[in-house]
């Protein structure tokens, strides 16, 4: 277990250490070095979005009560295969009013920000391809960069839908960049670094012997979380909030002009995006690679977290087979009437809880901090309506 | 040189080769196998088989910026948070109380606009 645990790691080494005694110079074996951690973090990453690209249509036929892929290869596995043989070869249709120039940027600028941030994700212990000091910062600052790839291609499409969608697409990331932010902070300060890596180890041992000291155990921790995890929801654009490429009226919003493989890029640029941000989450606030149970430890800590990972995005796909698509004023509302001042309450509650020493007390206090402004708010959005029996005509 | 940085650049550099490849082997599959045969209708915008009127970049209704102006005053709030939260466990009460001061009069500004109507959709 413990050779396994530092496999990666090992085998790396093992390479270029033959490289060398080949005589290979030694800043060549540097670059060679991030080479192959480029390599192996991006492979890595193309193999969980081609299992999620078929998983997820699997999930969501099974919720549907059907069967879903299963005719290429075994359960429908090679579907990613072909699909990628298809787009390869599907004719790339720009349409005459596009700008062309920035047409075909938009894919390239939409992935290099999905692969850039995956650059800071601690995989494992001592597994982290650059150990940056603001880790946290360079992940929203790079990864803000798919918003302009977004309306990069919807006005470059010069095609209404494609406008429209992505008008729509840069208002709501705005909004809900600010409590992903803000949730994201909060773990920061408990953990006293914006480095991931000393988020994850300040999460690290176990509380009565059993119990994991990850943030989402506490109450500030929980909100964080959750206002994390709708931000993420809606900052990679899926559903519910998949409004900018709502089908039933933008067609595919900023999509729409888009075909053969950069199409295709873009849809592995949203998918790699969605595991990134998967990544920060089981960082922030699931305790990273750590395990969830003392003796579990002995499992690679880079099991824990691309299990972690695997199981956000499978609650990311039930969210969507289980909720309907937001209204666009909803959708605005519920991020600067509840989400942002929740965020706020998240963030004092965190305070009050270092400051009251941490413990079970501090725990109560933080409760009762976060919970005040969600019954407060909570009351003042559902008051408005008045819930009543309903009652069926035709049925019964 | 910090080594942090030459990863990072190397990073970038594959990050813009990763999608040219293959989008570069679609283009030569096109130019072989799959010459392009454009016309008229193909290369309309799509408007669900309507012809297209009138321009598509249309301006922006005045509430998107609405939501710019309180998002920009949020967002560089945000980054004052950052050297904050990595400076927390070495600071002072006295320093959160300012913050939360600080935090206070932007929440109240988040109050004005809602108060003024500015955060309903119209």
């Amino acid at each position: 277990m413990e050779l396994l645990e530092r496999a990666p790691v090992e085998l790396k080494n093992a390479f270029l250490r033959v490289l060398g005694s080949l005589g290979v110079p030694e800043g060549m074996l540097a670059i060679l070095s991030a080479v192959l951690i480029i390599g192996t973090v991006i492979g890595v990453f193309l193999g969980l979005f081609a299992l999620m690209s078929v998983m997820e249509r699997k999930i969501l036929a099974r919720v549907q009560n059907r069967y879903g892929p299963n005719r290429a290869g075994p359960f429908g596995l090679f579907q990613p295969v072909a699909d990628g043989i298809k787009m390869l070869t599907k004719e790339d249709l720009v349409p005459r009013a596009a700008d062309k120039v920035v047409h075909f940027l938009a894919p390239v600028v939409m992935m290099v920000p999905a692969l850039l941030v995956l650059a800071i994700l601690p995989y494992g212990r001592d597994m982290v391809p650059v150990e940056l000091e603001s880790g946290i910062l360079f992940f929203f600052a790079v990864g803000a960069g798919t918003e302009v790839a977004i309306f990069m291609a919807g006005w470059a499409s010069n095609n209404k839908y494609s406008v429209l969608g992505a008008m729509r697409a840069i208002a709501q990331m705005i909004s809900y960049e600010i409590p992903l932010v803000i949730s994201a902070v909060t773990a920061a300060m408990i953990a006293g670094s914006l480095s991931p890596s000393v988020i994850v180890a300040a999460q690290g041992g176990f509380a009565a012997g059993f119990l994991p000291h990850w943030f989402v155990t506490t109450p500030w921790g929980f909100t964080a979380a959750l206002l994390f995890y709708i931000g993420a929801l809606a900052e990679s654009n899926r559903s519910p909030f998949d409004l900018p490429e709502g089908e039933s009226e933008l067609v595919a919003g900023h999509l729409t002009e888009y075909s053969g493989f950069k199409y295709a890029t873009f849809f592995m640029a949203e998918y790699i995006g969605m595991f990134a941000i998967c990544g920060m989450f089981v960082t922030l606030f699931l305790g990273g690679w750590q395990a969830p149970l003392p003796f579990l430890t002995v499992v690679p800590s880079w099991i824990w977290f691309f299990g972690k990972v695997c199981f956000v995005a499978f609650t990311m796909v039930w969210v969507r087979a289980t909720l309907p698509r937001l209204r666009v004023d909803h959708l605005l509302a519920f991020a600067w009437k509840f989400l942002l001042p929740m965020s706020f309450a998240a963030f004092l509650s965190a305070a009050c809880w270092h400051y009251a020493g941490r413990g079970p007390a501090a725990w109560f206090l933080s409760l009762v901090v976060v919970g005040i402004p969600y019954l407060v708010l909570g009351l003042s959005f559902t008051s408005r309506f008045s819930v009543s029996r309903r009652t069926y005509l035709f049925s019964e | 040189m910090n080594t942090n940085y030459l990863f990072l650049t190397i990073f970038l550099a594959v990050a813009i080769i990763f999608p040219l490849i293959p989008l570069a082997i679609a283009w030569a599959w096109a130019r072989l196998f799959s010459p392009p045969k454009p016309g008229h209708e193909k290369l309309a915008s799509y408007e669900c088989g309507i012809d297209s009127t009138g321009p598509a970049q249309v301006q922006f209704q005045s509430h998107y910026y609405l939501y710019a102006l309180v998002f920009l005053v949020f967002d560089v709030e945000t980054i004052f948070l950052m050297p904050f939260a990595a400076a927390f466990l070495k600071l002072e009460f006295s320093a959160f109380l300012t913050l939360m001061v600080f935090l206070l009069l932007l929440v109240e500004g988040l109050v004005w606009a809602w108060a003024k109507g500015i955060l309903a959709w119209k």
